[in-house]
C-alpha cells in the first residue's frame, strides 16, 4: 500500500484534532482531540518507519543507497520507538490532564474551558 | 631691556599688590591707610614709568619675556612685555593721570564706609593693573587679557553702588557690549595665529610676515580689530554703553571712561598701524565711522542736561575724532589727541565731580547756575578744560585737534568740513555746559545753596595740575608750520609709528585752516555766551526732543535686538524645549506605553485563543519555512 | 599599582560606609577616604610618575579575551585628578546638608567615584563598559532616593536615556570586537582594527550616541536640567563636575582612534549640533528663573563648546579641551556650591525672589563673582586659556564652515555673559527683601572649599601650562591619527 494513504489519513486525523481543539469548549472533548492529534502523528511515524525499513532493505533502489550498511543496525525502527515515547507521554498527560479537569469540575461545576480565563487577571 | 625686566614687571605688579591688600584687608584697614596704599602703589608705578620713559628716550627699547603662558604645538604665546615709545608714553598717561585721580578719589569717596572704600580702591588698582597689562603686553593675547580686565573693572566700578539696580544694568550693558567687540578682537587673533602662527608684535609686524598675509586677510583682521575697538572705545554701533556708564563714581568716569580705558582702541590700532596702513578699505571705514560717531555724539551732547552725560557724549565725540585721525593715517595725531584728551577730559570730569560734590549729589545742570562765585578753583580749571577741548591756541586741545583736522583735510576736504562742523559743535556744547553751570543765577534748592563750598585740597590740587597739563600738554606736538622742529611727539614715536610721506599741504594752507577753525570756534563761544549766560529752563521740542532722547538709539537696539532675543529665548524654553524635544522624548515613552496596552489585549486568558494563536503562528512559520526560504 | 589603588580605595571605602551608624562618623570616613584618593592621585602625578608604576594588567574574562588592564596616562590622569579633587570639595562644601540614611548616601557616592575612576583608567573596552555602568547605577539610586519632589519620573528619564546610550555603546563595542584580528577587547586591538567605511559609520553612531547623551549635547540633553534640578546637590556636583566628562573622555579615547574616518566625516555634523546647542542652551538660560536650571543650561552650553572643540580635531582644540575638562569641573562645582548655599540660607532658588545678597553675605558674593567670571572665561581665570585654545582650534579646524562655527561659538560667550551677569545682578545686587534680609555669610568649611576653588581658578588661569604639558603627548597622538585621515581626504 503506498505511503500516501497513511499520510492522508494522518493529516485528516490531525486536522480533525485541531478543529476540535479550536472549536469545542468542553475540556474532555478538547482532550480527546489532542489525543487524536497525537495519534495522527503516531500513525504517520509508524507508517514512515515501515516505509524506511522497506526502502532501506531494497538495496537495488539507487535512491536509498545511502542506507546501505545500516540495515543490520535496525534502520527505520526509531520511528516506532518514538511512538512508544509519545504513548507514554500521552498517558502521563492524560493522568495529569484528567486530574485537572476533575479539579476544575469540582470548583466550577463545569468543564467549559471558556470559564478558565483566570490567567488574564 | 632684558636686564631691567625685574623692574618693568613691578610697574604692573605694584597696582596688583595694592588691589590685593585693599581687597583682602578692606575690613581691617583704616580709610586713610587704604587711601595711602591705593595711591601710593600708583605713585610708585608712575615713578618707575618715568624711569622707563627716560630709558626709552635714551634708546633702550625691547621686549621682556617672563614665562610661557600657552605653549601648544607650534603655537607659543609667551607672557611678555614690550617696552617702546608707544607703550612708555601710555604708561606715563595711565599712571600719571591715574595717580591724580586716585588722590582725588581719597577725598571724593570719603563718605563711603571703610569696607566699601577699600573695595573702591582695590577695583581702581585692579583697573590700573589691567590697563598696564594692556599697553605693556608684548603680544595680542596679553593685550587681550588687559583688554578684558579693564572691561571687568569698568563693570565692577560702574556697578559700584550695587544697591541701585539701574546702575547694575548699566554695568551689565557695558560689559556685554564690550564682549561683542572682544569677540571680534579674539577672532582677529585667531586669524593671525592661523596665518602666521604667532601673535607677538615683534614677529607679526615684520616685513616677511606681513607679506604672507593676503589682502583679504589684512582687511579682515584690521576690520575685526576695529570692531573690537568700537566696543572698547565706544564707536558706532557699540557706543551706547558709555553714557550709561556714568552711573559709576565720577573719578571712575574720569579715569576709565575718559582718560584711559576708552582710548585702548586707539592704542590697539596705533600698535598695529603697520597692518592698517596695508588696508585702505579698513582705513576708509574707520574714518567714516569715527567721523559719524563724532558728529552723532556731538549733536546729542547739545541737548543733555546731566553734567556727566554731556561729558560722556563729548568723550564719545572726541574718540570719534581720534578714529578719524587713524582713518586718515595720522596715527601720531590720534595718540597725541589721546594724551591731550586724557588731560582735559580728566580735568573736566574731576571738575564736574567737584561740582557734584558741592551740590550734594545733584547732576542736573538745570538746577545749577552761578557756581563760579563759590567754586573759584573748580570754575577756573573747568574753564581751562573747556578752552582746551574747544581748541583755542595755545591750549593743548588746539594742537591735537588741528593735527586731526589737517589730516582729514589731506584725505578729503568733505571730511574736513564735517569734522570742523563737529569741532564747532564741541565748542558750543562745552561752553553751554560751562555757562549754564557756572554763570547766571543759582537755580537749585535753598539747602543746596547753603551747602555750596569749594572742594578740599585733595580734590583741587589734581584739578590744578591737570589744568596746567591741559595748557602746556600741547607743546610737545606743535606743527612744523609754526615752530620748526616743534613736533617732538612724532619724532619720538617714529620708531613705532611710521611717518606717512603722503602729500603735504603748504604752510599757507595750514595757517588758513588754523585761522579758520580758531575764528569759528571763538564765534561759537560768543554765540553760546549770549544763548546761555542767563539760562532759563524750557522744554525741548521737535529736533531738540530727538537730540535729548539720543536719537532713540537705545530704544531701537531694544526693539531690534534685545527684545527679539528675549522672546526667542522664551519661545525656546517654553515651546521647543518643553513641547518639541521633551515632547518627543516623552512621546516615545507614551508610545511604548500605548503599544503595550494594546498588546496586552492579546492575553485574553481564553485557552481557545491561545491555541488559535499557536496554530496560526505555526502555519505562518510553516509557510515561511517552505515558501519564502530561498 | 597606582591605578588599582585609585579604584580600590573608593570602592572599599564605599562598601565599608554601608556599615556606619553615626552621621558624623560616615561623613568623616568619606572625607578621609576621598582625601586618601586625592593623595594617591597626586602621587601618581608627581612622585610615582617616573617609577613607571602606572600600569596594571591581569586576567579577567579569559574566554572573551578581556583583561583587567588599567593605565594612568595623559588625559586619564587629568580626569582622575579632577575626580579625586572633586570629592573632598563636595563633601566639605555640603558638610552641613543633612541626609536620611547618610551611610548609604556616602557609600553610593564613593562607589560612583570608583566607577568613574575605572572609566578613566581602563584600557580594555569591556572593562570600560563595566565601569561605565558601575558609575551609572549608584547615581540612579542617589537621585531616586535622595532627590527632590519629582525625583522618580526624572530619575527614570535619566536612567532610560543613559541606559539606551549604554546599550548602543555595548553593541558598538561588540561590533568592533568581532572585527579585531585577535578577538580581544584591549585598547591596542581596538586601535589597530581596520573597519570598512560603512562599518565605521555604524560604530561611530552606536558609540557616539552613548557619549552624546552623557555629555549631553543638543538635542539629547533634556534629561540633564531635570536631573540636575532634582538630584541632591552633592550628587549634582559630581554628576556635572565629573560624570559628564565621561562622555568627552569616551569620544577621545574610544571613538576617534577606533573610527577615525567616521569621526572625521561626521565632524561638521556633530559640531553643528553642539554649537546649536550652545546658543540654544544660552538663550534658555537667559530666561531661567531657577538657579539650578540656569547652571544646568549653562553647563550644556559649555559642554557643547567642548564637544565642538573635540571635533575640531587639531592640537589646539584638543589641548584646550583637556584643560577645559578639568577647569569646567572645578568651576561648575564652585557654582553648585554657591547655589546650594543660597538655597540653604534663603530657602529658595528662584532668582526673582532673591536680591541684595551682596550686602548680607559679601564673602559669598565675592566667591560667586569670581566663579561666575571664570565660568564666562574672563582672562586670568582658568577657563580663558581653555576657551582660547578651543576657539582657536575650532577656527583653524579643517572644515569650510569654520567661520560660521566661530560665530556661533562666539554668540555663546556673549550670551553667556548676559545670563551670568543678569544672575549676579538679580541675586546679589540690588536691595534685600524679606527672604534675604537675614542671610548669614558662609561658614569656614564652605569658605575653605570655595577658597580652594578660587585658588585653582587663578593658578590655572595664569599658568595653564602645568596641565598642558601633561596632556601634550596624548593630544598630539589623537591629532596625528586624525591628520592621517585628513591627508587621505585631501588626496
Amino acid at each position: 500500500m503506498p505511503i500516501n494513504y497513511y499520510i492522508y489519513l494522518g493529516i485528516a486525523l490531525f486536522c480533525i484534532g485541531i478543529i476540535g481543539v479550536l472549536t469545542r469548549r468542553n475540556a474532555i472533548i478538547i482532550f480527546m482531540c489532542i489525543e487524536l492529534m497525537l495519534n495522527a502523528v503516531n500513525l504517520l511515524l509508524v507508517a514512515f518507519s515501515k516505509m524506511h525499513y522497506l526502502a532501506a532493505n531494497d538495496i537495488k533502489n539507487p535512491a536509498y543507497a545511502m542506507y546501505e550498511g545500516m540495515v543490520r543496525s535496525g534502520a527505520g525502527t526509531d520511528g516506532q520507538l518514538f511512538v512508544f515515547f509519545i504513548m507514554v507521554v500521552a498517558a502521563a498527560e492524560v493522568s495529569v490532564g484528567l486530574a485537572i479537569i476533575v479539579m476544575m469540575y469540582r470548583n466550577i461545576h463545569s468543564v467549559d474551558v471558556n470559564f478558565l480565563n483566570r490567567l488574564k487577571h | 631691556m632684558q636686564n631691567s625686566s625685574h623692574i618693568i614687571y613691578l610697574i604692573a605688579v605694584l597696582p596688583l599688590v595694592g588691589f590685593l591688600i585693599n581687597g583682602l584687608g578692606r575690613k581691617h584697614l583704616s580709610k586713610s591707610m587704604i587711601g595711602i596704599i591705593g595711591s601710593g602703589v600708583i605713585l610708585a608705578s608712575f615713578a618707575l614709568s618715568i624711569w622707563v620713559f627716560l630709558q626709552v628716550k635714551g634708546g633702550h627699547t625691547g621686549t621682556v619675556h617672563y614665562f610661557d603662558f600657552i605653549n601648544v604645538g607650534s603655537l607659543r604665546i609667551p607672557f611678555e612685555f614690550k617696552i617702546d615709545q608707544l607703550s612708555s608714553l601710555f604708561l606715563l598717561i595711565i599712571t600719571g593721570v591715574g595717580f591724580l585721580i586716585h588722590v582725588y578719589s581719597t577725598s571724593y569717596m570719603h563718605e563711603e564706609k571703610a569696607e566699601h572704600y577699600g573695595r573702591y580702591f582695590s577695583y581702581l588698582n585692579l583697573f590700573v593693573f589691567s590697563m598696564l597689562l594692556l599697553v605693556m603686553g608684548g603680544n595680542f593675547v596679553i593685550m587681550f587679557i588687559g583688554w578684558e580686565g579693564v572691561g571687568l573693572c569698568s563693570y565692577l566700578l560702574i556697578g559700584y553702588w550695587f544697591k541701585k539696580q539701574e546702575y547694575n544694568k548699566a554695568a551689565n550693558k557695558a560689559f556685554i557690549m564690550n564682549r561683542i567687540g572682544d569677540l571680534a578682537f579674539l577672532v582677529a587673533i585667531f586669524w593671525l595665529i592661523q596665518k602666521l602662527g604667532t601673535v607677538s608684535y615683534d614677529q607679526v609686524f615684520t616685513a616677511a610676515n606681513l607679506a604672507k598675509l593676503g589682502t583679504t586677510d589684512i582687511t579682515a583682521i584690521t576690520l575685526l580689530l576695529f570692531v573690537g575697538a568700537t566696543g572698547k572705545s565706544a564707536q558706532i554701533p557699540l557706543y551706547t554703553w558709555l553714557p550709561d556708564a556714568m552711573a559709576g563714581p565720577t573719578p571712575v568716569s574720569a579715569l576709565i571712561h575718559a582718560a584711559t580705558m576708552v582710548t585702548a582702541g586707539i592704542y590697539m590700532i596705533a600698535r598695529s598701524n603697520l597692518l592698517y596702513s596695508l588696508a585702505p578699505l579698513t582705513m576708509d571705514i574707520v574714518a567714516y565711522i569715527g567721523l559719524a560717531t563724532a558728529l552723532l555724539a556731538a549733536t546729542i551732547a547739545l541737548k543733555q542736561n546731566d553734567i556727566k552725560k554731556v561729558l560722556a557724549y563729548s568723550t564719545v565725540s572726541q574718540l570719534g575724532f581720534m578714529f578719524l585721525a587713524i582713518g586718515c593715517g595720522a596715527y601720531t595725531a590720534a595718540v597725541f589727541h589721546v594724551m591731550t584728551h586724557a588731560f582735559f577730559k580728566a580735568l573736566l570730569f574731576l571738575g564736574s565731580g567737584s561740582v557734584i560734590h558741592a551740590m550734594g549729589g545733584e547732576q542736573d545742570i538745570r538746577n545749577m547756575g552761578g557756581l563760579s562765585k563759590k567754586l573759584k578753583i573748580t570754575f577756573i580749571t573747568f574753564l581751562v578744560g573747556c578752552i582746551a577741548i574747544a581748541g583755542i591756541p595755545p591750549f593743548s586741545g588746539f594742537f591735537s585737534k588741528d593735527a586731526i583736522l589737517l589730516s582729514a583735510f589731506i584725505k578729503n576736504p568733505v571730511l574736513y568740513g564735517i569734522a570742523l562742523f563737529t569741532a564747532l559743535l564741541t565748542a558750543f556744547y562745552m561752553f553751554r555746559l560751562l555757562f549754564i553751570t557756572f554763570t547766571g543765577k543759582f537755580r537749585g534748592t535753598h539747602e543746596q545753596e547753603h551747602h555750596l563750598h569749594e572742594s578740599p585740597a585733595a580734590m583741587t590740587i589734581p584739578l590744578i595740575i591737570l589744568a596746567i597739563l591741559s595748557i602746556i600738554g600741547g607743546f610737545v606736538g606743535i606743527p612744523e608750520a609754526l615752530v620748526h622742529g616743534g613736533d617732538k611727539l612724532s619724532v619720538f614715536l617714529s620708531p613705532v609709528i611710521a611717518v606717512h610721506e603722503g602729500h603735504h599741504v603748504s604752510h599757507s594752507t595750514e595757517y588758513m585752516l588754523m585761522g579758520l577753525s580758531t575764528g569759528l570756534v571763538v564765534i561759537m563761544i560768543i554765540f553760546a555766551w549770549f544763548q546761555f549766560r542767563n539760562y532759563q529752563r524750557r522744554e525741548a521740542n521737535g529736533f531738540g526732543k530727538l537730540l535729548e532722547n539720543k536719537w532713540w538709539v537705545d530704544e531701537l537696539y531694544d526693539k531690534i535686538i534685545v527684545n527679539p532675543l528675549n522672546k526667542f529665548g522664551g519661545f525656546l524654553k517654553n515651546i521647543i524645549e518643553k513641547g518639541v524635544i521633551d515632547g518627543f522624548v516623552n512621546g516615545t515613552g507614551r508610545l511604548v506605553n500605548y503599544g503595550s496596552r494594546q498588546l496586552r489585549l492579546l492575553q485574553s486568558g481564553q485557552v481557545g485563543n491561545y491555541i488559535l494563536l499557536m496554530v496560526v503562528s505555526m502555519v505562518i512559520f510553516f509557510v515561511l519555512q517552505f515558501f519564502l526560504r530561498k | 599599582m597606582i591605578p588599582v589603588l585609585l579604584i580600590l580605595v573608593p570602592l572599599l571605602a564605599g562598601l565599608a560606609s554601608f556599615f556606619f551608624k553615626n552621621d558624623k562618623a560616615v561623613r568623616s570616613w568619606a572625607l578621609i577616604a576621598s582625601v586618601v584618593t586625592l593623595v594617591v592621585s597626586v602621587l601618581g602625578l608627581t612622585v610615582m610618575k617616573t617609577t613607571g608604576n602606572l600600569e596594571y594588567s591581569c586576567e579577567w574574562i579569559q574566554s572573551l579575551g578581556s583583561r583587567f588592564s588599567v593605565k594612568l596616562d595623559g588625559m586619564g590622569q587629568l580626569l582622575c585628578l579632577l575626580n579625586a579633587v572633586a570629592y573632598p570639595l563636595v563633601i566639605l562644601a555640603t558638610w552641613n546638608s543633612s541626609y536620611k540614611k547618610p551611610n548609604n548616601f556616602f557609600a553610593l557616592m564613593l562607589l560612583a567615584q570608583a566607577g568613574m575612576m575605572g572609566v578613566f583608567l581602563s584600557t580594555d573596552a569591556l572593562l570600560f563598559y563595566f565601569f561605565w555602568e558601575l558609575a551609572l547605577i549608584p547615581m540612579y539610586f542617589l537621585c531616586s532616593q535622595w532627590g527632590g519632589e519629582r525625583r522618580i519620573p526624572v530619575t527614570f528619564k535619566f536612567f532610560i536615556y543613559t541606559f539606551i546610550g549604554s546599550l548602543l555603546m555595548l553593541i558598538g563595542i561588540i561590533y568592533v570586537y568581532a572585527h579585531t584580528k585577535d578577538h580581544s577587547f584591549s585598547m591596542e586591538s581596538f586601535y589597530n582594527v581596520s573597519l570598512a567605511r560603512k562599518d565605521q559609520y555604524l560604530v561611530f553612531w552606536l558609540m557616539f550616541i552613548a557619549f552624546a547623551i552623557k555629555m549631553p549635547i543638543w538635542p539629547l540633553h533634556t534629561w540633564q536640567p531635570d536631573t540636575y534640578e532634582q538630584a541632591p546637590t552633592a550628587t549634582t556636583m559630581i554628576l556635572s563636575g565629573v560624570m559628564v566628562k565621561m562622555g568627552l573622555f569616551g569620544v577621545l579615547r574610544w571613538l576617534f582612534p577606533v573610527v577615525p574616518f567616521a569621526s572625521f566625516q561626521w565632524g561638521d555634523f556633530v559640531t553643528s549640533a553642539a554649537l546649536i546647542g550652545v546658543i540654544y542652551a544660552s538663550l534658555i538660560a537667559i530666561k531661567q528663573d531657577d538657579l539650578k536650571r540656569l547652571v544646568a543650561y549653562s553647563s550644556i552650553a559649555h559642554i557643547g563648546l567642548m564637544c565642538a572643540a573635540a571635533f575640531s580635531q587639531n592640537l589646539s582644540g584638543l589641548q584646550g579641551l583637556m584643560i577645559q575638562l578639568f577647569n569646567h569641573g572645578i568651576n561648575i562645582i564652585g557654582l553648585w556650591i554657591v547655589v546650594e548655599l543660597i538655597e540653604r540660607k534663603t530657602g529658595t532658588r528662584k532668582i526673582s525672589e532673591l536680591g541684595g545678597l551682596a550686602q548680607k553675605a559679601p564673602a559669598l558674593a565675592i566667591m560667586l563673582v569670581i566663579v561666575a567670571l571664570a565660568n564666562i572665561a574672563l582672562p586670568l581665570t582658568n577657563a580663558f586659556p581653555g576657551e582660547f585654545l578651543m576657539f582657536n582650534g575650532i577656527f583653524s579646524s579643517h572644515t569650510k564652515y569654520s567661520m560660521w562655527f566661530i560665530v556661533m561659538a562666539g554668540m555663546g560667550i556673549i550670551l553667556g555673559a548676559v545670563y551670568t551677569l543678569n544672575m549676579i545682578r538679580k541675586v546679589f545686587y540690588g536691595d534685600t527683601n524679606e527672604l534675604t534680609t537675614n542671610t548669614q555669610d558662609i561658614r569656614w568649611n564652605e569658605k575653605l572649599a570655595l577658597g580652594m576653588i578660587v585658588v585653582a581658578i587663578f593658578w590655572l588661569g595664569i599658568y595653564p601650562q602645568c596641565i598642558l604639558n601633561e596632556t601634550a603627548s596624548f593630544s598630539a597622538e589623537i591629532a596625528e591619527k586624525i591628520e592621517v585621515v585628513k591627508q587621505y581626504f585631501d588626496k
